[in-house]
């Protein structure tokens, strides 16, 4: 079944977790014992009713503090598609988490809350979802109900979210005006708004058509193991173990191995116990080459005619996500897809102040600051620039220290 | 760790530190899980690679951040990875899987006839394991296991599903949660959270 991953990006003022709810409740995905857990609770709405909010907080600080820290994952499912849900905080201070989220969302829903429109929330969660490169976006106008579901405060938010867009460089953008508490617009029509003839948000995410996010002609496949058992009846065996990134591969087709540059000719492609003819985007394979080569983990094999950047100096986009402040005369680890190597950030272009989206140049780079550095490896990448292709233009950092996640890298730019 | 005593004792807390021992027995780097997102709201936080201290505990605001499919796996001596690779799979997705890849599996996941007693409201199977008295009556009943745990803490449910196709449809229209049958999930609404973070997978 087709698979919709979305990222909802709003606070619990803007009524996100109750939209949430919303979205569980009236597709039947919340069932009978969470929500007799939910009548338990003491938390309700003021007029008695449940709060939906609560099924998505999941740890106690969260609930003790009425606030999303994490990213929690939900599921649904409806006779055309299965969801998962990223719903991430809305909170400047947990910006890297929402970063977190938007990594691997294909749809994001901004919400905005129709008294207070466009805000600077709004402009730090557009940014952050045009910075990951959602290919698709929903702007639920949320709390309709509470301005007598005016069409002219509708149209006036749609009108400054179209400047914003156009300044984050977002595409694809359709809008619904919404009442996440009463149920208007969500799986049925609202009979409050009959001058909106849009979809609602339901039948409209069970539709939508999310462009694929890597792109079919760039074929990479990061070597994940080397296979050789070396056993009588295997002597010869060797093949190379990874999961196809991006594009797809042919036996027959040829393949350059970078950053080493030897080339080669796929022999036979294995998937368990078939030979299938081709790989497909997302297949976990061995490949067979017909010349044996030097090939490690961390390397990667490419098609021949479209090869990606391979460097030592990338500019790229980092999210900063520890709370030590980023070291420029630390080597980190740079972690991208199987590749592991040393790497030190060489230069610091600008932060970006992400309420204003104004560029500022610092000497600091703290959590949650985002902004255009230089990079410098200790081995050559083989890379593709982010905007081109997600599945082979992002990386992570890693403090050796500390040997947690410190920093999320978008590619940009060759600094050769 | 004391065995609990009473009506409603549970083993649950017993098996943590069965665990615990066993990784640090074996110096396990990883331990791969079947956990999945959609069972527990304290599970719908968890990373696919998380990281346990060297005490085995999940810190919740700890968690390392996991961007695209890139995996941190990196450790310190003495922490292990719990590794949990269908945490986007959903109890039906595990069903249809089972279903398409022709999986044997235990009869205890099917309709059958067993003695059970009513717990809170939970069919929990008779046996030694259980402290009964008077007022609990045995009955026998058509019901499978949707969730394999202890017995101790494990409810069936009524279920005349006995082929995978009928597990299926009745999943599809079941109006309870898999974990509904898991008494040790609703000892307080943070029960999860709190046994992840004294290691329990």
């Amino acid at each position: 079944m087709n698979i919709l991953k979305f990222l909802t990006a709003g606070s619990v003022d803007d009524g996100k977790s109750t939209l949430i709810g919303r979205l569980l409740y009236d597709s039947g995905a919340i069932l009978v014992d969470q929500l007799e857990a939910l009548q338990a609770s003491n938390r309700k709405n003021d007029d008695g009713s449940i709060d939906l909010a609560i099924l998505t907080d999941g740890l106690k600080a969260e609930r003790e503090q009425g606030i999303t820290i994490d990213v929690a994952y939900k599921y649904f499912q409806t006779d055309k598609r299965k969801f998962i849900i990223a719903d991430t905080p809305g909170h400047i201070q947990y910006t890297r988490n929402m970063v977190t989220g938007a990594s691997n969302a294909g749809l994001a829903i901004i919400l905005i809350d129709a008294r207070k429109g466009v805000i600077e929330q709004t402009i730090r969660h557009s940014f952050l979802v045009s910075l990951l490169g959602l290919p698709q976006v929903v702007v639920c106008v949320n709390k309709m109900d509470m301005v007598d579901y005016s069409e002219e405060v509708f149209h006036k938010i749609v009108a400054d979210y179209k400047v914003l867009a156009g300044k984050v460089g977002l595409k694809n953008i359709n809008y619904i005006p919404v009442s996440a508490l009463k149920g208007d617009n969500i799986v049925n029509p609202s009979s409050n708004m009959s001058w909106f003839h849009g979809e609602s948000l339901l039948p409209y995410l069970e539709a939508v058509e999310i462009p694929a996010d890597n792109r079919a002609d760039h074929a990479r496949f990061p070597v994940q193991w080397i296979i050789r058992p070396q056993t009588d009846d295997l002597h010869d065996y060797r093949g190379y173990a990874g999961r196809v990134s991006s594009g797809s591969f042919r036996v027959n087709d040829k393949i350059t191995v970078l950053p080493s540059g030897f080339n080669s000719t796929i022999s036979k492609i294995e998937l368990l116990e078939e030979e299938p003819d081709v790989a497909l985007s997302g297949m976990s394979v061995t490949m067979h080459l017909t010349d044996n080569i030097d090939i490690s983990r961390g390397d990667i094999l490419v098609n021949a005619h479209n090869q990606p950047e391979v460097s030592q100096r990338i500019e790229a986009d980092l999210c900063w996500m520890d709370t030590r402040a980023l070291d420029t005369t630390h080597t980190y680890l740079l972690q991208h897809n199987s590749k592991v190597t040393r790497c030190r950030i060489q230069e610091i272009l600008y932060k970006v102040n992400i309420n204003t989206l104004d560029k500022e140049f610092s000497e600091d780079f703290r959590l949650n600051d985002i902004g255009r550095i230089v990079i410098k490896t200790a081995d050559p990448l083989a890379y593709d620039l982010y905007q081109n292709n997600k599945a082979n233009g992002g990386a992570v950092l890693i403090d050796s220290r500390t040997n947690v996640t410190v920093g999320a890298l978008m590619f940009r730019a060759n600094a050769e | 760790m004391v065995e609990q005593k009473g009506k409603n004792a549970s083993r649950n807390q017993l098996q943590t530190v069965t665990l615990l021992n066993t990784i640090a027995k074996h110096q396990f780097d990883a331990c791969i899980g079947g956990a999945r997102r959609d069972e527990e709201k304290a599970r719908a936080k968890e990373r696919i690679f998380s990281v346990r201290d060297e005490f085995g505990q999940w810190d919740p605001k700890r968690q390392r951040p996991e961007l695209w499919n890139i995996y941190n796996g990196k450790i310190h001596k003495g922490e292990n990875v719990r590794v949990f690779p269908i945490s986007n799979w959903t109890e039906l997705d595990v069903w249809n899987y089972i279903r398409r890849e022709k999986i044997d599996l235990p009869t205890i996941y099917f309709a059958h006839e067993r003695d059970v007693i009513t717990r809170n409201g939970q069919l929990m199977a008779a046996s030694p394991f259980l402290n009964m008295d008077d007022e609990d009556i045995v009955e026998r009943r058509n019901v499978r296991f949707r969730t394999v745990g202890d017995m101790s803490c494990t409810a069936a449910v009524e279920s005349y599903a006995s082929e995978i196709d009928d597990i299926i449809d009745e999943i599809s229209a079941s109006r309870v949660s898999e974990r509904g049958a898991r008494l040790d999930d609703k000892v307080s609404e943070a029960a999860m959270e709190d046994r992840k973070k004294g290691g329990y997978f």
